[in-house]
């Protein structure tokens, strides 16, 4: 028990906690991504799926899971942050370029990209999931109409645009992020090199997914 | 050739530094970068002026005793060498070079370019070493080894604690120095019976020093002269994860 106590006050043991709930809000937004590729099947497909995910009470244990890993990931990033501003003695703009730039553009940004998401998705939840309520009957079951709430969301070009950027900014974190939980929970090594790629891709799968929702949305309702 | 070098001069730790100009008229592209501030210097002392101060001892890239920031890289443009063995040859005529001290909050600048790195022998100390009896030396073949784990525990050694991996890091994390030497007795049977506790004070040490820790951006092994690589570091985070849930 002291043991472990110890580990997860070091950084390293920090790092990895970072990385174990950054991996679990990965599992999370391409489940949420794959979810919301009904939008392309249609309505009541998607109403129904939300009617089910919403209905059961699973969804609270999921939601406080969720909440805790945000949190942890949130704070002991911002904590980590804190102390590595403080191990330099030169502000990080004073830095020289050339041995920053050897680092690629991604990994340098984690933290202000990851503070991005965290609005985005505050945001997110204000138009969505606390968002007015359309009632819709779909097989005589009363549910809630997101499928119209959606539609409408992404009839202002503003909207839609502002909403394609920030999945833009979800794509550099995960492609680096991802490929960066590995090595932090010491998983890589010379036999799985393929590793240090898997976050671009996974970043590309979810980033693409949630692209081409609200564009699909605004393009074809419009 | 000839060459003008904007140095970092700064009389003591409390006192505030600044670059000022040199310029050195007949330097040889064959001499070392260092040759190169010997050259300087002595052409400093001529006129009376304060030498530059500076860190070397081997001259051969072993030792870890050179430093510097040579124009924004952690031991020159050159990859896989030391500032010792960074030669004139690698500039042209005329050009500016911006040399500066390694900057980290654990290194704190004692004059000029010198840099104080005593912070890397407390963390060997708490740690970085293997308790046996030495006596005489055993018999080569009583532990045998595999080339694999030979290779890469010599690969790992191969770290001459320099600190450059803390100066190329925006974090000024010390985690590709330690992974290193964790590694190089965490690979052979010799070092294991002490890996757990090794580690865990090794680590700690570290964090007390004010090492930022790492966010696997990669800039530590790019400008590393001995070419340590990343895999060390997941190693260090298996091993203190090991610590924490065995012994």
């Amino acid at each position: 028990m002291m043991k472990c106590k110890s580990f997860l006050s070091s950084s390293v043991g920090q790092k990895f906690l970072v990385a174990l709930t950054g991996l679990g809000l990965s599992g999370f937004v391409l489940t949420h991504m794959l979810g919301n590729l009904l939008l392309f099947v249609g309505p009541n497909a998607y109403n129904l799926y939300g009617h089910k995910l919403t209905s059961t009470p699973l969804i609270y244990v999921a939601e406080v899971v969720l909440v805790t890993l945000f949190v942890v990931h949130v704070g002991l990033t911002l904590k980590l942050q804190k102390a590595n501003r403080a191990s330099r003695p030169i502000a990080p703009s004073q830095l020289p370029n050339v041995c920053v730039k050897r680092a690629s553009f991604a990994s340098r940004t984690m933290a202000l990209s990851g503070l991005m998401i965290l609005s985005f998705a505050i945001l997110h939840l204000v138009t969505f999931k606390f968002g007015p309520y359309y009632a819709v009957t779909v097989d005589g079951v009363e549910m809630r109409d997101l499928y119209k709430l959606v539609q409408e969301s992404f009839q202002k070009e503003w909207y839609t645009g502002f909403y394609l950027v920030c999945m833009v900014i979800l794509f550099t974190h995960l492609s680096h992020g991802f490929t960066a939980a590995f090595q932090s929970l010491g998983l890589s090594n010379t036999h799985n090199t393929w590793l240090k790629r898997i976050g671009f891709v996974f970043a590309l799968v979810v980033a693409g997914g949630f692209f081409s929702q609200p564009l699909y949305m605004y393009l074809a309702h419009h | 050739m000839k060459l003008n070098l904007k140095i970092w001069r700064q009389k003591s730790p409390s006192e505030q530094g600044q670059f000022k100009d040199y310029v050195v008229n007949n330097a040889n592209e064959d001499m070392s970068f260092l040759e190169m501030l010997d050259f300087l210097n002595m052409d400093l002392v001529r006129k009376g002026e304060e030498a530059v101060q500076f860190d070397h001892d081997c001259r051969e890239g072993i030792c870890g005793s050179c430093s510097l920031m040579i124009n924004g890289s952690p031991h020159g443009p050159e990859t896989g060498t030391a500032t010792c063995q960074l030669h004139i040859r690698k500039f042209k005529d005329g050009d500016t070079i911006v040399i500066e001290p390694f900057r980290a909050k654990a290194f704190p600048v004692l004059r000029d370019l010198c840099v104080d790195r005593t912070a890397f022998d407390r963390i060997m100390a708490a740690g970085g070493f293997c308790s046996v009896n030495t006596g005489n030396a055993p018999e080569a073949n009583s532990i045998l080894i595999g080339k694999e784990v030979a290779e890469n525990a010599m690969d790992s050694a191969a770290c001459i604690g320099c600190g450059a991996c803390v100066a190329a890091c925006k974090n000024a994390s010390a985690m590709l120095f330690v992974s290193a030497k964790v590694s190089q007795f965490a690979l052979l049977p010799q070092g294991k019976p002490e890996r757990s506790r090794r580690v865990r004070q090794m680590v700690a040490q570290m964090d007390k020093e004010m090492f930022g820790s790492c966010s696997n951006t990669g800039a530590c092994e790019a400008a590393c002269p001995k070419e340590i690589s990343l895999e060390n570091m997941a190693r260090l985070n298996r091993e203190m994860l090991r610590a924490s849930v065995t012994e």
